[in-house]
């Protein structure tokens, strides 16, 4: 019964990404792009943001202009120590 | 250990500046004006014979014992209701004082049975005490006369008398032993403001009434505070615990475990074995009063369905097996390092509790942090008030409440918000009541109509009922309104906030998109309504804003947040008594396990895991390397579990099974782990996919501290030992010790320590200081020794104040043809939370189910009756249970309490989430209701899969 008929951690992320840009997307312009690329940077665990990148590699991924603009200031995350 | 006892001043304490000194008994004693002369003389030590008085309620001059006489003026005036004046000379005991008292003592008793060595407050009783102080000897008028004391009169039956009524399951009132000093009547309007007793009748025939001639006390408008019973004199009101045990014989001081209240309480005690509950007049948060869960409900402390040895299984199919402690430890530090070995450092995790202590919580951030070697724990303030840590710490630089609950007593017009404070806060209500009855101003912003709208003396200037999921809008039409006509408070504006921050905001609200008429469409709020509430708050004096879940529990539950920030910082509303923003926290140490490190992705102290010094300091005490990077909150532990990347997780005290929403995905995500550890005191419904249990300890049998609130740390203290052994801080720490680390903790004041030394906000705060205060609200410490009552009094703590857009996004989870209403969610007064203590007390008499709550136009256009059974359906799932027609929701929206796992509520919520803190959307879901004849198959299969899942196999050998 676990996930049937709900959704992907993907497609959950791409969505809780895009709530985060829907808020910024409201904020001043010049504090839109940090404003997002820090929230995810502040909350985000290292394998939510690595599936995000793998997410930003797809094209037609459904993610808002601004957490694509955002990315480039993203954590890539390291390696989880041992 | 003695009894506690507390001094009784006989009439409140007077507020005044201004003191006067007279004469009491050829003492000189000193009093701010407006203080009577029973309670000055009290102060001076002398103790004036009273029946109708106490210091919880204002004077009433009835029972006539306390006569006084003064030197230059006529007769012999009631010491309660006289006022102190400069220069008076009283006399408390003269031969006209003895012989008066002495005669109206022998009417009371002539009309009163004489049974005190079988009576249950036979050495706690005001009447006892008084026959005994004023000499009483004989009654010359005998027995026989009229009385309401025996059932007959000769052979005939008694007209006056009536049977005890027994229907409260806490308290019995017998009307053959009340002396009619209305002091329980008193109580219950002033202290409680429920206004459910009356004197009926006059002279001879009065007496209490619950309402009605033939009312009885259970199906009254009584809330069962035990505010009457703890005023009343004489053994008309008693608990029923009392009748059973006796008399208690010492006391401590304690915290309540249930609401974020934090009310304080003396737990008087027989042994070990609990008495009554009664309220500590010095707590500061409660001020000597109570709800029904506080004074009563603690059955569920030693319930037999309490689980008090360790079991294990390998699968969840399984039955239990009762094991001792030590193999459970292994068996969990076992599971838990093969588990990162297998699948990595930070496959596994850990769950603090809001229902335990500071110091638990502390100890299970650190279990993870330096033992699990990750970040990933999370506390039930995620689905509740995540999004005030957030909305609060970006506006004014910290996650907490502003102000103290003394507070409101000095606030002129408050703002509700999606709270419910007479069913959730009950306390905090009765004493936002009590301001309210003396003049204060009231707004509403719900969408159902709770009680405090319109209630006995408490009428709502405003309540404005709102379309569920458009809070956003709402708060920031308030603020058109109030930049567009010129209401903002510029000085405090330009003094403490970031000035160009301010007029980009204002500049935003301003717009014609977020006026109250433009708005109205989607809200449902009248513009004009919205307009005129929005000019009291800004022009009516103090304002101050109290909100809970409603505004968190959302897509856009942070912007709300800031929303309400922006709201007071606009209108000045901040940094002095009788304003500021107010969350009404859920659980009783919510906001300490917040302060102590909950959360993933910060350290005790709301420092976040990417700041290199505050890890240092960890780091350094610890012995450890700490990761520098943000863990899982609980609803992305689940993702990852059905990932297959997160394996294992350790859950003090908490139900995510029953509260957290999306129940099918809570469920998938245990069930795909392989070592789930639940510490608790019942086999709860998320025991149902463990795979260890480790029994709990209740709130009575352990020290430590709670977090109320308002900031408040206040001591829990141990008044009986844990009938499973242990508390559950030496569990934790146990389990750490079986996992390899070398924790040595003797005693929870170590523990608050080790937060004193790493934590600036706790850097004064001490057991000791705790017992030598009482309480103190962080921050304490060297700027601040005795805490801080009010925050933000000269600068914000983030420095200026910042105001943030709030622009309205409308919530995905929206109605159409196949979910029409929008189903919302709350509480109630008798239950707490989802039940787990409070179905386990006599509690249940008042809410033995959830119910739906719909309006008369929905449910006949559904055919649907009162009390049918109906079937809710949303995008997630389906439930059934009973239908409540009402107009207290608005046509298209129904609401239901979630206090019974039966009604698996959350099998209907859904993932949607708080856009920052993924705090989920519990107050809005889009739903279908229609007729139904029976249990949704889900609730069938989920009762059978709990039955199977609660199993243990009996052990012969009791183990240990």
């Amino acid at each position: 019964m676990a996930s049937e008929g709900h959704k992907t951690t993907a497609t959950k992320l791409v969505y809780m990404a895009n709530q985060i840009a829907a808020f910024f997307h409201t904020q001043p312009k010049d504090e839109a792009v940090a404003g997002v690329a820090d929230h995810i940077n502040h909350f985000w665990e290292p394998r939510m943001r690595t599936q995000l990148f793998a997410i930003l590699e797809q094209e037609d991924n459904g993610l808002d202009d601004l957490v694509v603009e955002a990315a480039k200031q993203i954590r890539k995350p390291g390696p989880v120590p041992a | 250990m003695s009894l506690i006892e507390e001094i009784d001043y006989g009439t409140p304490a007077s507020l005044s500046e201004k003191m006067i000194t007279l004469t009491i008994d050829g003492n000189e004693v000193t009093v701010p004006e407006g203080t009577s002369i029973m309670r000055a003389a009290m102060e001076a030590g002398i103790e004036v014979p009273k029946l109708c008085a106490t210091d919880m309620v204002d004077a009433f001059g009835s029972c006539r014992l306390c006569l006084i006489e003064i030197d230059g003026r006529n007769g012999t005036p009631a010491s309660c209701t006289t006022p102190a004046m400069e220069g008076l000379v009283v006399h408390t005991q003269t031969q006209r004082l003895k012989d008066i008292r002495k005669g109206v003592m022998e009417l009371y008793i002539s009309d009163h049975p004489l049974d005190c060595l079988t009576c249950a407050a036979n050495g706690d009783c005001q009447l006892q005490d008084m026959a005994g102080a004023v000499g009483l000897r004989d009654v010359r008028y005998g027995y026989e006369g009229e009385n309401h004391v025996f059932a007959k009169a000769g052979i005939a039956a008694n007209d006056r008398w009536l049977p005890k009524d027994e229907s409260n399951p806490y308290f019995t009132y017998d009307p053959a032993k009340c002396i009619v000093c209305s002091l329980c009547v008193r109580a219950c309007e002033e202290v409680q403001g429920t206004f459910a007793l009356t004197i009926e009748g006059r002279g001879f025939n009065s007496r209490v009434s619950a309402g009605g001639r033939h009312d009885n006390f259970i199906d009254s408008e009584c809330v069962s505070c035990g505010a009457c019973v703890q005023a009343c004199p004489t053994a008309t009101l008693t608990e029923k615990s009392v009748i059973e045990i006796g008399q208690p014989e010492h006391s401590k001081v304690t915290t309540c475990a249930y609401c974020g209240v934090g009310c304080s309480f003396k737990a008087e005690m027989r042994g070990e074995e609990l008495v009554r509950m009664v309220p500590w007049k010095d707590g500061k948060a409660n001020r000597g009063h109570s709800c029904v869960k506080g004074r009563f409900a603690y059955g569920y402390s030693t319930h037999k369905d309490r689980i008090l040895n360790p079991m294990i299984r390998e699968k969840i199919t399984d039955p239990w097996r009762e094991v001792t402690w030590d193999e459970a430890y292994k068996y969990v530090a076992n599971e838990f390092r093969r588990i990162q070995y297998q699948y990595g450092r930070n496959s596994i995790g850990g769950i603090t509790s809001s229902r335990c202590t500071n110091e638990e919580t502390y100890l299970v951030q650190k279990l993870v942090r330096a033992g699990f070697g990750n970040n990933n724990v999370d506390t039930c303030a995620r689905v509740c008030h995540s999004p005030t840590g957030y909305g609060l710490k970006q506006t004014f630089g910290t996650s907490a409440g502003t102000q103290d609950f003394d507070s409101v007593d000095y606030t002129d017009v408050v703002m509700i918000i999606g709270a419910n404070p007479t069913d959730g806060h009950p306390v905090f209500a009765s004493r936002l009541k009590k301001r309210l009855r003396k003049g204060a101003k009231l707004i509403i912003v719900d969408p159902r109509r709770i009680d405090l709208v319109r209630s006995p003396h408490v009428q709502a200037s405003y309540h404005l009922p709102l379309r569920p999921g458009t809070n956003v809008a709402v708060v920031t039409s308030m603020a058109h309104v109030i930049v567009t006509e010129g209401l903002f408070d510029e000085k405090f504006i330009r003094e403490r906030c970031d000035w160009d921050e301010f007029q980009d905001w204002a500049a935003f609200v301003a717009s014609p998109e977020h006026s109250p008429e433009a708005i109205e469409q989607l809200s449902g709020v009248p513009a004009q309504a919205l307009r005129e509430a929005a000019r009291l708050f800004a022009t009516g004096g103090n304002g101050s804003i109290y909100y809970g879940l409603g505004v968190t529990e959302h897509s856009q539950g942070s912007t709300t947040v800031m929303a309400i920030a922006n709201l007071a910082m606009a209108t000045g509303n901040i940094g002095r008594k009788g304003v500021g923003v107010n969350p009404l926290r859920g659980q009783n140490n919510v906001q300490g396990s917040c302060d102590m490190g909950s959360f993933p992705h910060e350290l005790p102290g709301y420092r976040h895991i990417s700041d290199d010094q505050t890890r240092d300091i960890f780091d350094k005490l610890w012995g450890v390397k700490l990761q520098d990077e943000p863990g899982l909150r609980i609803p992305n532990m689940l993702d990852a579990a059905i990932d297959g990347t997160f394996k294992g997780l350790y859950i003090q005290g908490e139900d995510i099974l029953q509260s957290d929403p999306d129940t099918k995905h809570v469920a998938g995500g245990l069930a795909a782990m392989e070592c789930v550890v639940v510490h608790d005191l019942f086999l709860n419904e998320t025991a149902n996919y463990a795979h260890v249990f480790l029994p709990g300890s209740t709130f009575l049998e352990k020290d430590g501290t709670f977090t109320n609130a308002e900031r408040r740390i206040n001591r829990v203290r141990k008044v009986m030992s844990p009938l499973n052994g242990y508390a559950d801080w030496e569990v934790t720490q146990n389990l750490a010790k079986a996992m390899g680390l070398g924790w040595d903790y003797k005693h929870p004041s170590e523990i608050m320590d080790e937060v004193a030394l790493t934590t600036p906000s706790f850097a004064g705060v001490s057991f000791d200081l705790l017992d030598k205060e009482g309480s103190v609200q962080w921050p304490c410490n060297e700027k601040a020794p005795l805490g801080t009552p009010i925050m933000h009094i000269e600068s914000f703590a983030r420095g200026k104040g910042k105001f943030i857009r709030t622009e309205y996004v409308a919530t995905d989870e929206r109605t159409g043809p196949r979910f029409p209403l929008l189903l919302t969610t709350g509480r109630i007064l008798s239950q707490y939370n989802v039940g787990a203590q409070t179905r386990r007390t006599d509690n249940v008499i008042w809410h033995e189910e959830d119910r739906l709550e719909i309006h008369p136009h929905d449910a006949e256009q559904r055919g649907i009756r009162d009390g049918d059974w109906v079937k809710v359906a949303s995008r997630s799932g389906e439930t059934t249970l009973r239908a409540l027609i009402t107009d207290r929701v608005s046509p298209g929206v129904v609401y239901t309490t979630f206090h019974h796992p039966t009604t698996q509520a959350n099998v209907i919520t859904t993932d949607f989430s708080d856009w920052a803190t993924n705090c989920p959307e519990y107050k809005v879901t889009a739903v279908q209701v229609g007729v139904s004849n029976g249990p949704s198959d889900w609730q069938v299969k989920y009762d059978e899969q709990a039955r199977q899942s609660r199993r243990i196999v009996p052990v012969f050998d009791a183990a240990e």
